[in-house]
């Protein structure tokens, strides 16, 4: 199942040139880019590990590119997704966040059902991928 | 792709002549280098050198237009010279130039040292100096001391691990930034000598050469008209006579010395304003430096044997 999250989640993925015109619109805007990386799927994991620090004194996308790249070649089979952090006041939270990463397969979720008390259902989502330890899920 | 049919590949082929002039023209070169010209005194040479360089991308890109293959342009630069004689200045505009022309895609210039690339223990040099390159990509990046970045005398120094590093992304990210290494020329004679594959990935070497003394004269007399000063007739001469006797002393660093020289002229100005006590003060007597103000210079005093003076204003210079 193709994880879809972020800003570009309805599109495909994005090539490089893509990515790069994205990251590009980040440093215009002013923002801090960074790369984050995990291999826990499930949508409501919001503590990605940053790759390196955030970079907001980089004038060009070639130095993100580089990066995202050094973080490919390491983390290649995780996802990985970059965000815009707008730093300014009054917004002080992320802009623009997008995958930009996946791994080969991606197994997907489990869907599973709790009885309660009385007839209540309580539903949960697993990812397959998070059965395993961390660090094992997609190699 | 598949042979194209006549038509296409002449519809393909842009106009039959290009107009390099227009082309100068619409780069916003002129402005660049009419400032240049406003701007920077003398160094005649290095602008001639500079308007090669930029006819040559211009060339480059007109032939480009045509289809007419070209590599990527080498553009890693070295310029070497003493102290003083406008090498940051100029890597300045020359990022401005590139910029302009298109290759490459900010034009901000990343100055850095010795200091910025080289780390304290093994392992802390390639993030060091990577953080850098990340920084400089789409600019240029300007390398101040170049020549300190390979210290021989310690075989275990990690400089030579920032070279290798430079030299890498000289070669493989051409298109991403461009290397200026700025030194003083023998010095960096040296350092080409030990490190040929840095000689063979630079294009352009340019020579600084020192100012003559009325460029330095006029040097200063516009360094005062930013700041708002002027000098008096008789001042003028004592300034350009000052600046006979400065340039043999030791440590003299061209436009830098000037400055330096009258900044203390400054200071002298504003205590004998302060001094003086006859009424209040007018615009002129505000504005304008007196010769006693640069008289009072120890390049005077110590200037029969040249050594009183040459001391004092050797500490000045290192302090």
């Amino acid at each position: 199942m193709r994880l879809t999250q972020g800003t570009f989640s309805f599109l495909p993925d994005l090539t490089d040139e893509q990515i790069t015109a994205q990251v590009q619109y980040c440093i215009d805007q002013g923002w801090a880019v960074n790369i984050e990386f995990t291999d826990d799927p499930h949508p409501r994991n919001t503590y990605w590990d940053m790759w390196g620090l955030p970079m907001f004194d980089i004038r060009d996308a070639a130095g993100v590119m580089g990066e995202l790249a050094s973080c490919r070649k390491i983390y290649g089979d995780r996802y990985i997704r970059i965000s815009g952090f707008d730093a300014s006041h009054g917004w002080e939270s992320v802009r623009l966040s997008f995958i930009v990463n996946r791994p080969a397969n991606e197994p997907g979720f489990a869907l599973e059902r709790q009885e309660s008390d009385g007839r209540r259902i309580l539903y949960s989502t697993r990812a397959y991928a998070a059965q395993l330890p961390e660090g094992e899920r997609y190699s | 792709m598949a042979a194209p049919p006549m038509a296409t590949a002449l519809k393909a082929v842009p106009p039959e002549a290009v107009d390099l002039k227009a082309d100068f023209e619409a780069s916003g070169l002129p402005e660049i280098f009419d400032q240049l010209d406003r701007e920077m005194v003398g160094l005649a040479p290095i602008k001639g050198r500079l308007r090669e360089i930029a006819a040559l991308l211009l060339v480059d890109r007109a032939r480009q237009r045509f289809g007419l293959a070209v590599g990527a342009p080498t553009l890693h630069m070295s310029f070497t010279g003493n102290p003083g004689t406008g090498k940051t200045t100029l890597a300045l505009k020359m990022a401005a130039i590139l910029h302009r022309l298109g290759y490459v895609r900010r034009g901000h210039l990343v100055t850095v040292t010795r200091d910025d690339l080289v780390g304290q223990y093994i392992g802390h040099t390639a993030p060091k100096t990577k953080e850098v390159l990340k920084r400089a990509a789409g600019g240029v990046l300007f390398i101040d001391e170049a020549y300190y970045l390979y210290r021989p005398e310690n075989e275990r120094d990690y400089g030579q691990e920032a070279i290798e590093i430079l030299l890498q992304v000289m070669e493989n990210q051409r298109d991403d930034l461009v290397v200026i290494l700025a030194g003083y020329a023998d010095r960096m004679e040296r350092f080409f000598q030990a490190n040929p594959g840095f000689r063979s990935r630079v294009a352009h070497h340019i020579d600084f050469p020192d100012y003559g003394e009325e460029e330095l004269l006029e040097i200063g007399e516009r360094q005062l008209e930013t700041m708002n000063y002027r000098l008096s007739p008789r001042a003028r001469a004592v300034f350009a006579q000052y600046i006979a006797l400065r340039r043999d002393q030791p440590h003299f660093a061209n436009g830098r010395s000037i400055r330096n020289a009258l900044d203390r002229a400054r200071l002298r100005q504003a205590s004998r304003l302060f001094q003086r006590n006859d009424g209040p003060l007018s615009v002129d007597d505000l504005t304008v430096i007196e010769a006693e103000d640069i008289l009072a210079s120890r390049v005077f005093a110590g200037s029969p044997d040249g050594q009183a003076g040459s001391q004092v204003v050797g500490r000045e210079a290192a302090s």
